[in-house]
């Protein structure tokens, strides 16, 4: 086959940027666990694997940069690329969310929970869902998988604005929740942003799909 | 025979006006300068091309790109007639230059080379000082002008002027490769042309000598239509606004396969083959 070597260089960066994804979907999966269950082990466990995905999510911008400099590719093959950097900065950013929420559940240490999570947690299998789906919309060259993932985030803003709705709730009434309420706003608000990067993965996939790029609101 | 000829635009040889061009232009901003439709094209008996419908714009420069044998450097001598130098070959299809069919037998051939320019893959001044391969076409062509001016601006015009305005007496040959490809741009240049046809200009030329010519046709584009054979898809790229992607047929003639700007020949092609070749994989 023409090209073998190169062909083999952008699948590998392919199979790296799916692997990377992996990893991120379940950092996002252990931290709302640690969350739910005050696992602070767990939450520990995911700030510092952070620091790995940072390192992967680098690593592979350079073999792209390489591939780029030195085998030229074109069309599809140039499309493949430029995707794969762009959605490896999506999954780090969403990787540092996850972050964000193991911290918060550090934050908490043993204060008792505000009330039982339900919203939080579906908003996480969401996200998580959305970002399988977008990028295996990406490798199957999918462009309606891409489309069906924008408007899942749809489901993500709508439970972050009823969880913001009913913490304003619990804050009005008792001001003492304060702080444990500011914690769960800032743990739905990551889940929200990771929403928002899965859909900016999902208009990536699109745009490997058709040389168009959309943008979902 | 009634030598029809084409409106003059500049210094050089005057020619009266005649045809005017009219309904080829497609859009406000592109006016269409060359073109061809349904033309086929034999070598005796052998087919070269298939059925090539294609318009080039003025001012653009539009790159031909394909494997060997798809027909490109023959498609590109249809539009001065080159091909009439070779025995036994027919062409079949309009093939157009400002709307005007240049088979047509009241098209005077020489004059039509005076406007359409050639350049090839391997520079080829004539045995003559630099001045004389400059001067040559206009003398031909009874200019009557200043002489001296003209080699100076069309050497200017061909980015060589700095390097060689020290000794035009020198011989053309005793150039380097790249400094005789651009005395043969400048040699075109003389005649005040409207195209440009360069049939792989660079490929016998080292990468600085090759990224000077790419330098000049893009300044040249401002001026003069362009059309550009090449083999090297990244020169294609960087240099052309359009792209005309040939391929060869099971009949073993050449045909368009496709053809559209450049950045969406390169980033997005619509036909599958264009894609397989621009990435590699076959051709």
């Amino acid at each position: 086959m023409a090209r073998a070597q190169y062909t083999l260089d952008l699948e590998a960066a392919q199979d790296d940027l799916l692997l990377l994804g992996q990893r991120v979907e379940t950092a996002i999966g252990n931290s709302v666990d640690a969350l739910q269950n005050r696992d602070f082990k767990l939450a520990k466990k995911v700030v510092e694997e952070d620091d790995e995905i940072d390192r992967l999510q680098i690593v592979l911008e350079e073999r792209c940069i390489d591939i780029i400099a030195m085998q030229a590719p074109m069309a599809s093959d140039l499309r493949r690329i430029v995707t794969i950097i762009h959605v490896g900065t999506e999954l780090e950013r969403i990787a540092d969310y996850a972050e964000g929420i193991a911290k918060i559940v550090l934050l908490m240490g043993n204060e008792p929970p505000l009330k039982r999570l339900i919203d939080i947690p579906r908003m996480a299998q969401i996200g998580m869902d959305m970002l399988r789906r977008s990028l295996q919309g990406l490798v199957a060259l999918d462009a309606k998988a891409g489309e069906d993932v924008a408007e899942d985030d749809d489901m993500v803003d709508a439970l972050y604005q009823q969880i913001l709705r009913e913490l304003l709730g619990y804050m009005i009434e008792d001001p003492s929740t304060i702080q444990r309420a500011t914690y769960l706003l800032w743990v739905a608000h990551d889940l929200e942003r990771i929403g928002d990067r899965a859909t900016n993965i999902a208009e990536r996939a699109i745009y490997l799909a058709t040389g168009q790029l959309p943008h979902f609101d | 025979m009634i030598n029809i000829k084409f409106d003059g635009r500049r210094d050089g040889a005057n020619v009266t006006h005649d045809a005017e061009t009219s309904g080829d232009e497609t859009q406000a901003d592109r006016e269409t300068i060359l073109s061809t439709t349904n033309v086929n094209f034999w070598y005796d008996r052998a087919k070269a091309l298939s059925d090539i419908s294609l318009e080039m714009y003025k001012n653009q420069v539009t790159a031909i790109i394909g494997p060997s044998g798809c027909g490109k450097s023959t498609y590109l001598r249809l539009f001065n007639r080159m091909n009439d130098l070779i025995r036994r070959s027919r062409v079949q299809g309009e093939v157009c230059f400002r709307g005007l069919d240049v088979n047509d037998r009241s098209i005077d051939a020489v004059e039509l080379r005076r406007r359409i320019g050639m350049v090839f893959q391997k520079p080829n001044p004539f045995p003559k000082s630099i001045y004389d391969n400059v001067a040559y076409g206009p003398t031909v062509n009874g200019y009557r002008g200043n002489m001296d001016e003209l080699v100076e601006s069309s050497l200017r015009r061909a980015a060589i002027w700095d390097e060689v305005k020290d000794d035009l007496s020198k011989s053309g040959l005793a150039l380097s490769g790249g400094q005789q490809q651009r005395l043969c741009i400048a040699r075109a240049l003389a005649v005040s042309p409207d195209v440009l046809l360069m049939d792989e200009p660079c490929s016998a030329l080292d990468p600085l000598a090759t990224t000077r010519i790419e330098d000049l046709i893009h300044e040249l584009s401002d001026e003069y239509t362009i059309v550009i054979v090449t083999h090297n898809m990244q020169q294609a790229a960087r240099v052309s606004d359009r792209t005309a992607f040939f391929m060869v047929l099971d009949d073993g003639s050449g045909s368009l396969i496709e053809c559209d700007d450049t950045q969406k020949i390169f980033t997005n092609p619509s036909d599958d083959r264009t894609e397989a070749y621009i990435t590699g994989r076959f051709g």
